[in-house]
C-alpha cells in the first residue's frame, strides 16, 4: 500500500517539476546567449495564467477537438506513472514495459495530429502532418533501441532494465553506447527541441508541435502546454536513468529514496544545462533534413542491436 | 552476456570496431568532399587505436609498426596529400548529390548481416577474443566496394577503395594478429602509389571531360571535338 502511495506522489511530483526543467532549459539557454530571460519558474506563471482565462472554441470544433487536451495530458500522466524515477522496486513498474510506453507516447500523437487536422486551419493540418511524418521516422529507430536494451537485460520492463544497469559491472558494451547515442537523437526529435523544431518560435514555416495547439486557449492550452513539458521531463528521465542509472535506488528505504531523488534532480539539471548548450551551439535544420537525421538515428539503433549480435554474444 | 566477461582491453577492441564500422556508415552518407576525408581520417585514427589495444591484448608488440604506419599514412599523410588536391582541383566546396542516400544505408545494414552470416563458419574456427570483429571488417570492405557503386564523383570512389583497404587491414589484424611485415610494408607502399597515381588521374579525367564526374565517361567523345 505505502508502494501505491509512495508512486502516486512521485508521479505528482515529477507532473509539478515538469514546468520548472522546462523554464530551467530557457534560462540557461538565454544566459548562454547574454539575455536577460525569465526566471526558471516563468511556465507556472504562464500556466497559472493561462487557467484564468477563458476557453475560445471554434464554431466547427468536434468533441474530439475538446477531449483532446484531457486525453493528451492524461496519457502522459499514465506514462510519468510507470517509469523508474527514484526507485526501482515500485508497484507501478510491473503495469508497463518499453513497448507500451512507446504505445502510450504515440496515443498522445494521435490525437495531438486529430486535433490539430479538427478545426480545419491550414496550420493545424500542416502542422499534424509534420508531426506524424517525423513520429513515423522516429518511432522505428525508438523501438529499435529499446529491443536492443531489452536484449542486453533481457527485459523489456524499464525497472529491471534500470537495476540491471545500475547493478553490473561497468561494461563498454557498443551496442548499448550506440543505442544510447540513438536515444538521445530521438528524444531531441520528438520533444520538439532545436535541430527539429523550435519551441521559442511562432513561425510558421518552422513551428510543428506550435502549429496543432494553434487553435488552443484557456485551460485546453494549459493542458497541451503542460503536456509537452511533461515529455521533455518523461524523456530526460528516460535518458539519465538508463544511461547514468547509479544512484537511483534499489530499496523503499526513505535514506536511499532521498538520495535517489537528489541525484536525479542534479542529473536532470546537468542534462538541461546540456540540452541548453547544444540548442545554443546549433541552428535548426530545414524540414526536409529531418529524414536523414532521423535516418541517422535508425542506422545507430540498427548498428546497436547488429553489433549486440555480432560481438557481444558467444 | 559474454562482453561482460571480457577484459577491458578486449572491451575496448570490440567497441572500436563498433565505432570503425560506424564510421563506413558515416563515410556513405557523407555528402561535402572535405568531410569525407575528415571522416576517412577518423577511420584511419579509429584503426590506428584498435591496433594499439590489439598490440597490448595479444603482446605482439610488432604490431606497433603497422599502428604507426597506420597513423602516417591513413592518419596524416593521405587525407592532407587528398586535401591539398582538392583545393589545387578546387572541388573542396562541392556538395555531391547522392542517389537515394536512405536506400543505400539500408543496402549497407543489409551487407553488414550479410557478411555476419558468411563469416559465422570462419569465426567457429578461431578461439581469439576478437574473433567476432571478422564479421565487421568484412562489413567494412564490402561497404566500401557499395560505396564505389553508388558513388558518382571519383573522389568519393577512391575513398571508398581506400576504406576497402582499411576493412583489409582490420581483418588481418583482428583475425591473425597482423601480417607478415613484408607484406604489410608491401601493401602500405602499394595504397601510397595509388593515392599518387590517383591524383595524376584525377587531373587527367577533368583535363578530358571538365568534371570529376565518372557518369560522364561512358559519353562517347569525337577524337578532335
Amino acid at each position: 500500500m505505502t508502494g501505491w502511495i509512495f508512486a502516486l506522489v512521485q508521479t505528482l511530483c515529477v507532473v509539478l517539476f515538469a514546468p520548472f526543467l522546462a523554464g530551467w532549459v530557457k534560462w540557461v539557454k538565454c544566459k548562454l546567449q547574454n539575455r536577460q530571460g525569465p526566471a526558471p519558474w516563468q511556465p507556472y506563471r504562464d500556466l497559472l495564467r493561462l487557467s484564468r482565462k477563458q476557453v475560445v472554441l471554434a464554431d466547427v470544433a468536434s468533441p474530439i477537438f475538446r477531449a483532446a487536451p484531457y486525453i493528451v495530458f492524461g496519457a502522459t500522466v499514465v506514462a510519468a506513472s510507470v517509469l523508474p524515477i527514484v526507485s526501482t522496486q515500485l508497484p507501478t513498474a510491473a503495469l508497463a514495459d518499453v513497448i507500451v510506453l512507446v504505445g502510450i507516447f504515440a496515443l498522445t500523437r494521435f490525437f495531438l495530429a486529430l486535433a490539430g487536422m479538427d478545426v480545419g486551419t491550414s496550420f493545424g493540418g500542416m502542422g499534424s502532418s509534420r508531426e506524424v511524418t517525423l513520429s513515423s521516422l522516429a518511432e522505428p529507430a525508438l523501438l529499435m533501441t529499446f529491443f536492443t536494451l531489452a536484449m542486453n537485460v533481457s527485459s523489456t520492463n524499464l525497472s529491471s532494465a534500470v537495476s540491471h544497469l545500475a547493478q553490473a559491472n561497468f561494461t563498454l558494451a557498443p551496442s548499448l553506447i550506440f543505442s544510447f547515442m540513438a536515444l538521445l537523437l530521438v528524444a531531441v526529435a520528438e520533444t520538439g527541441r532545436i535541430p527539429i523544431d523550435n519551441p521559442a518560435t511562432h513561425l510558421e514555416l518552422t513551428m510543428i508541435h506550435e502549429a496543432m495547439i494553434l487553435e488552443y486557449s484557456g485551460r485546453h492550452l494549459l493542458l497541451m502546454e503542460w503536456a509537452s513539458m511533461l515529455k521533455l521531463t518523461l524523456y530526460s528521465i528516460l535518458i539519465v536513468n538508463l544511461i547514468v542509472p547509479w544512484g537511483v535506488a534499489m530499496t523503499m528505504e526513505p535514506k536511499d529514496v532521498a538520495f535517489a531523488a537528489i541525484t536525479v534532480l542534479g542529473k536532470l539539471m546537468a542534462l538541461g544545462i546540456l540540452l541548453a548548450v547544444s540548442e545554443t551551439s546549433q541552428a535548426k535544420m530545414r524540414l526536409f533534413r529531418a529524414p536523414q537525421y532521423l535516418g541517422m538515428a535508425f542506422i545507430l539503433s540498427l548498428l546497436g542491436m547488429m553489433s549486440h549480435i555480432i560481438l557481444e554474444v558467444r | 552476456m559474454l562482453i561482460a566477461s571480457l577484459s577491458m582491453p578486449e572491451q575496448v577492441t570490440l567497441t572500436l570496431s563498433a565505432l570503425i564500422l560506424l564510421s563506413s556508415f558515416l563515410l556513405l552518407a557523407q555528402v561535402r568532399v572535405d568531410s569525407l576525408i575528415n571522416t576517412f581520417a577518423l577511420q584511419g585514427l579509429l584503426l590506428f587505436s584498435a591496433t594499439l589495444a590489439i598490440a597490448f591484448i595479444s603482446g605482439k608488440y610488432d604490431l606497433l609498426i603497422s599502428a604507426a604506419l597506420t597513423l602516417g599514412l591513413k592518419v596524416i599523410f593521405i587525407p592532407s596529400l587528398l586535401r591539398r588536391l582538392i583545393i589545387r582541383l578546387d572541388i573542396h566546396r562541392e556538395i555531391e548529390v547522392l542517389v537515394k542516400p536512405s536506400l543505400v544505408m539500408l543496402f549497407g545494414g543489409g551487407l553488414v548481416l550479410f557478411s555476419y552470416y558468411v563469416s559465422l563458419p570462419i569465426t567457429e574456427l578461431s578461439l581469439l577474443s576478437t574473433r567476432n570483429t571478422i564479421a565487421i571488417s568484412l562489413a567494412v570492405v564490402l561497404i566500401g566496394m557499395l560505396m564505389i557503386i553508388s558513388r558518382r564523383k571519383a573522389i568519393s570512389q577512391v575513398i571508398g577503395f581506400m576504406s576497402m583497404e582499411n576493412g583489409l587491414f582490420f581483418a588481418a589484424v583482428v583475425s591473425t594478429f597482423g601480417m607478415p611485415m613484408v607484406v604489410e610494408l608491401g601493401i602500405a607502399f602499394d595504397v601510397l602509389v595509388a593515392v599518387i597515381l590517383f591524383g595524376v588521374f584525377f587531373f587527367h579525367i577533368r583535363a578530358e571531360i571538365g568534371s570529376l564526374d565518372t557518369d560522364r565517361l561512358n559519353r562517347l567523345n569525337e577524337v578532335d571535338k
